[in-house]
């Protein structure tokens, strides 16, 4: 690009580094602090001045296998496992069934009940809060799976985001597909799912985060400990060890960590996705 | 097709729209469409209408729980409450502080950071992937990070603004920082998204014109003024609008940080629901609550829509 120098310009590109690199230490020190507390022994004091990163000699791993025997991390990592891959799951179905029809099919009054959907978005999630969880009280459905799973199997946004994928797809194609005698269902799973790869990992990865992380439904629904996800696990964790005594805080960084470590390697392979999802649900509003 | 006014129009056969049922019958209507859209209509009948519906209704009752029976029908009592309730209207100004303090903060932070990142320096695909952690986290994880690095005695915060001269706070145990602090960590959570948004902006803006006001001898800051602030409208009113009514929503970060003290001064309308709803089961007047909160989001969505509509883009209404 042709610009002209200024006397500014290395200033400023000297500014926009220092600028990154403070940011940069921001986002990711609470991170490392929780990592390095959590390698602290068992009920230890913090140090000030604070230290960010101990030497390796002395890391403690003991809160670790200690939180194990506390704490059924590992049934609560099943539950948080089965609820979000059943509603991910349950979401690709729905949603992708739907922008399919919304999409791609000729039926009458389509425009006027997508517009229905579209409206629905602007509800905020607290206004059915009350009556859904009235509902599913009324339904015996406290304490339950499909408590946790069925209110979460289907997405406006979804219906969205994959109905403008699938927009994208030519025409041509489904003609071409029916005139060699496939049904609307043949085309739905071998020509439009296949071609719509990206919009779909991107709705996965989506429902798949909210759900993992989500604790307002789960803190209503699961009240028996065998059902609780990861995220109430933690919460339910932090609130008893914090009540009557000191909180033991390495204790509760480790069960942090726990928690955080799938949604974080989740994240490390899909993270294409994530950004393209959110640019779209920008741009398209 | 459209006539001038007084142009002769063609002859042609009066053509009747043929009703409901006639194109329901017809042959282009694929029924089969009804099909593929019926498990996602179900749901959202059964989960979002009918409880949108129910949840009106409550908002004129005293239904206090757990048995229908005691429902009784107060017509607009809940509302006329809420107007001297002075817990409402605190959780309500608090709120406001918050979109207010959070929404233009958060957005000038990211900018800044988009910009930078936008320079095509080495390495940006790191710092994304860094700066995105925290959008990912989850807020419990998030919040026990937070509290002890906020601690009055032992936390980094407090050792970092010694070190600066500054004076140190008791972050979240005082009603005058405690808010400013959530706000902060609210900001640090959504930085990574907001940046991204601004970015998806900000390379959609073209490059030419940026080039062309290059060889009229335009400065970077000319440039900026003239050229990226204007063609960002769109996402700046998009980001705007959504972190209102998202600000306006804020729940998770103060169920799990502050449980809305100290002294209620981070008390906000979403947590003054769930308390009165979920600790207190006076479901009725949460309800009505609800609806007040849905009916400021409601009319922030108007305006957006309105703009955007002025600003002849296609909207989703």
């Amino acid at each position: 690009m042709v610009r002209a120098k200024h006397w500014y310009d290395t200033p400023i590109r000297l500014l926009g580094y220092a600028i990154l690199i403070l940011v940069t230490l921001t986002m990711v020190i609470p991170f490392i602090w929780m990592l390095t507390t959590s390698l602290r022994p068992s009920g230890s004091e913090f140090a000030y001045p604070p230290q960010i990163i101990i030497p390796p000699n002395e890391w403690d791993f003991s809160n670790y296998t200690r939180l194990f025997t506390l704490v059924p991390f590992g049934q609560y990592f099943a539950n948080t496992l089965f609820i979000t891959s059943l509603t991910v799951a349950g979401q690709l179905l729905v949603c992708s069934t739907a922008a399919y029809g919304f999409a791609r099919l000729n039926f009458v009054g389509r425009d006027k009940i997508f517009l229905l959907y579209l409206a629905t978005m602007m509800i905020p999630f607290q206004v059915t809060l009350i009556p859904l969880f009235l509902m599913v009280f009324g339904l015996g459905w406290v304490n339950t799976y499909h408590g946790l799973i069925i209110p979460g199997i289907s997405s406006v946004f979804g219906i969205f985001l994959l109905r403008q994928s699938f927009l994208g797809v030519p025409r041509d194609y489904q003609d071409a597909a029916r005139i060699d005698g496939a049904g609307e269902w043949t085309i739905f799973t071998r020509v439009f799912l296949p071609l719509n790869g990206p919009a779909l990992a991107t709705l996965g990865v989506f429902a798949f985060m909210g759900t993992w992380t989500d604790l307002l439904w789960p803190l209503l629904i699961a009240r028996e400990q065998h059902l609780r996800t990861l995220e109430l696990g933690l919460a339910y964790f932090n609130a008893s060890t914090s009540a009557f005594t000191r909180t033991n805080w390495p204790l509760v960084m480790a069960a942090a960590v726990v928690v955080m470590l799938p949604v974080l390697i989740i994240y490390m392979f899909a993270q294409r996705y994530f950004v393209e999802g959110i640019s779209l649900s920008g741009v398209k509003g | 097709m459209a006539y001038a006014r007084g142009e002769p129009r063609p002859f042609t056969a009066v053509q009747k729209k043929p009703n409901f049922w006639q194109r329901f019958w017809s042959r282009s209507n694929e029924r089969v469409g009804y099909l593929f859209i019926l498990p996602s209509f179900i749901h959202l009948i059964v989960f979002l209408v009918i409880p949108l519906g129910f949840s009106l209704y409550l908002s004129f009752t005293d239904w206090r729980g757990p048995n229908f029976q005691n429902a009784p029908f107060i017509g607009a009592e809940n509302y006329q409450f809420l107007l001297g309730d002075r817990r409402f209207w605190n959780a309500m100004k608090n709120s406001i502080y918050f979109t207010l303090l959070s929404v233009p903060l958060g957005m000038v932070i990211s900018l800044l950071v988009a910009l930078v990142m936008n320079q095509n320096l080495k390495g940006v695909y790191i710092f994304r992937t860094l700066f995105f952690m925290p959008v990912i986290s989850s807020w419990v994880a998030v919040s026990v990070v937070w509290i002890t690095l906020l601690d009055p005695q032992v936390g980094i915060l407090n050792y970092v603004l010694e070190g600066l001269g500054l004076p140190p706070a008791n972050w979240l145990g005082d009603p005058l920082t405690a808010m400013p602090a959530v706000v902060m960590i609210s900001i640090w959570k959504g930085l990574g998204f907001n940046m991204v948004i601004w970015l998806a902006g900000l390379q959609a803006i073209p490059q030419e014109l940026h080039e062309a006001a290059a060889i009229d001898g335009a400065s970077r800051w000319q440039a900026f003024r003239r050229i990226t602030i204007p063609l960002l409208s769109p996402t700046t009113f998009f980001l705007a609008i959504t972190g209102v009514i998202g600000a306006l929503q804020v729940f998770s970060s103060v169920y799990v940080i502050t449980k809305g003290g100290p002294r209620g001064s981070t008390d906000v309308v979403v947590f003054r629901i769930y308390q009165r709803a979920f600790e207190e089961f006076e479901f009725g007047l949460a309800s009505s609550q609800a609806w007040v909160l849905f009916a400021v989001i409601f009319s922030l969505t108007v305006v957006q829509v309105w703009y955007r509509r002025r600003q002849g883009e296609e909207t989703m209404f």
